[in-house]
């Protein structure tokens, strides 16, 4: 049958594996919102030591590619150590799979960003984040690609609605080119403000918008 | 093709029923000629009245006059028809003004955006969040460059029925004129123009166990409408290009096997599926629960993804559709749900059934147990759903 998955996709959307919650993590993340679409939480265990990834975890709320790439990755991380968890990336990810549909490289690569954000997660829990750089307009924009626009489920940037970023002195100003009564203004204000506020050197983050 | 499929996707297309493929058959090997007047030859003369008597047949199923009614190749070209048709005759005459709403199929949807980009205005009329129109919105927003109305009959994926009678008298009233796609409701939801103000009406034999490739649009007597295809002058030199017989043939026998006993039958059996899969937690029902089609059931799961469960249900032997973005070509949630106020979320989890003549009601206690178990088994993956 010509679906669009390969075997190896199949297999693991069926039987994803390490599926699920560890109860008490080292590190957790979680990338997307209900509000976009996708969403994958990813949990990790990690050996104080070592730094090897000694379990981990995801849950997926998303289409088979997402499930598939979060169970996959799951599979590349463990037994490595973070260092090396952290360059994995989505190409290995659906190489690993054999290959994945190109329109659904969104819905995979939150996957790979999940466990990112868990890896950065310990390491800012543990105080392994060594160098810091200060945050520019291209970090802010950077992170502006994984906040959706839930009317259609791409992303702020891809859908060009980031109008201007601005920042001094720890005040960032964000414009989203979108009516201030838009029946999303609220929930892409929350996703900005999360993904933007806990960078080290950002006191405030405000939304403006100006459609 | 697997042993036991069970095809619950009857409002994409349907299953030809082999009593239709055997009316059309003479047309295609015997009476193959291409219709002549009374003056040609035998064969196209009995062409010609096999044509005739399907147009007479169709026309009848809505109360209209045989003159009324045209082939098209199915409710995408109608609905193109008759928009720009009308945009066509009207424009320069009349006015400049359409109104139709933001959950119409796509040949209505995108023939509006077309129209809009040669400078047209189109406005929307407000919506509940059942998808009914709101007809104060359509008293306030409909003006004397009004030139056409368009909204559809049903609705593609929530199965909503608008109230065609009372929007048509507003309509008219007003001085404009009405199409509607009737393409989902026809002919399960009985019409008739005798009574329903409504001017033009976009149907197709596809979804009712017809071929692919044929469709009609009933014109209303003395509805300026501008020719849509240039060829010779068939279908009243409106549409030219030679007469797909055969589809004409299979679309009116189509029409007249689909009883009120059979729309009876897939009533009971959208009835039990709702019920059925109203029972899974933290459902809900898309549409309205009575203004409903037929044969239509859609269902938001919250915190599942669409294109999963599809793919689940396709691996179990089904087929359904989901009005979730990631099932899209274009990664766009559905129109409709959002068009009703719904959010991402909702379309995403969304689920439709429709049912068709070869249903069964173990067909419903199938499915309706294969989509419990397969929304239970990925909420047990979802990060969403589960209390702290």
């Amino acid at each position: 049958m010509p679906l669009p998955y390969s075997e190896i996709v199949m297999e693991h959307f069926q039987n994803p594996r390490n599926v699920g919650r560890i109860e008490d993590p080292d590190a957790k993340a979680v990338e997307g919102s209900p509000a976009c679409g996708d969403m994958v939480a990813v949990y990790l265990k990690v050996d104080e030591e070592t730094h090897a990834i000694t379990d981990i975890k995801f849950e997926s709320y998303g289409c088979a590619s997402n499930i598939a790439t979060g169970s996959i990755i799951t599979e590349l991380a463990k037994g490595k150590t973070i260092e090396e968890a952290k360059e994995i990336t989505w190409q290995q990810a659906s190489e690993a799979l054999g290959g994945l549909p190109p329109i659904k490289t969104h819905c995979s690569v939150l996957a790979v960003d999940g466990l990112r954000a868990a890896i950065q997660n310990y390491e800012e829990r543990h105080g392994l984040v060594q160098e810091r750089t200060p945050t520019d307009e291209e970090e802010i924009r950077r992170r502006l690609k994984h906040v959706m626009n839930p009317m259609v489920g791409l992303d702020l940037i891809r859908t060009k609605l980031v109008r201007e970023v601005t920042l001094h002195e720890g005040q960032v100003r964000i414009a989203i080119a979108l009516p201030p009564d838009h029946q999303f203004a609220n929930n892409i204000r929350e996703e900005i403000v999360e993904k933007i506020e806990p960078l080290w050197d950002v006191d405030h983050v405000e939304v403006e918008f100006v459609a | 093709m697997r042993e036991h499929f069970i095809y619950l996707d009857n409002a994409a297309a349907t299953r030809l029923d082999e009593r239709v493929l055997e009316a059309m058959r003479p047309y295609l090997f015997d009476t193959y000629a291409v219709a002549t007047s009374q003056f040609g030859y035998s064969l196209g003369i009995d062409a010609k009245d096999a044509l005739d008597a399907a147009r007479a047949s169709l026309a009848a199923s809505l109360g209209a006059g045989a003159e009324e009614f045209i082939f098209t190749s199915g409710d995408a070209e109608s609905s193109n028809m008759a928009l720009k048709g009308v945009a066509a005759a009207l424009g320069e005459k009349k006015g400049r003004h359409m109104i139709t709403t933001a959950i119409e199929d796509f040949p209505v949807l995108y023939s509006a955006r077309t129209l809009q980009r040669q400078g047209f205005e189109i406005s929307q009329v407000r919506l509940d969040e059942t998808g009914r129109v709101d007809l104060d919105h359509l008293r306030e927003i409909i003006r004397p460059d009004t030139i056409l109305v368009s909204i559809q009959a049903a609705n593609q994926e929530i199965g909503t029925l608008q109230d065609l009678d009372a929007i048509g008298a507003i309509v008219h009233e007003r001085g404009a004129l009405f199409h509607t796609d009737a393409s989902h409701a026809y002919p399960r939801v009985p019409m008739d123009v005798r009574r329903t103000p409504v001017d033009l009406i976009s149907v197709t034999a596809h979804l009712v166990h017809g071929p692919k490739g044929v469709g009609g649009l009933y014109i209303r007597q003395g509805t300026p409408l501008a020719k849509w295809m240039d060829g010779g002058f068939q279908e009243f030199n409106l549409r030219g290009g030679i007469e797909n017989i055969p589809g004409a043939v299979g679309f009116a026998k189509a029409v007249e096997l689909a009883t009120p006993e059979e729309t009876a039958r897939l009533r009971a059996l959208r009835d039990r599926a709702i019920a059925r899969l109203l029972e899974i937690p933290q459902a809900r029902l898309n549409g309205h629960p009575l203004h409903r089609l037929p044969h239509n059931a859609n269902v938001s799961f919250r915190f599942v993804e669409g294109e999963s469960v599809l793919l689940h249900l396709d691996l179990r032997g089904f087929a359904i559709s989901t009005g979730s973005a990631c099932f899209s070509r274009s990664l766009e949630g559905s129109h409709v749900i959002l068009g009703i106020g719904g959010n991402h979320e909702r379309a995403h989890g969304s689920v439709r059934l429709t049912f068709g003549r070869y249903n069964q009601d173990e067909d419903v206690d199938a499915v309706a147990d294969a989509l419990a178990e397969v929304v239970a088994a990925l909420r047990k993956i979802s990060p969403l759903g589960k209390e702290e």
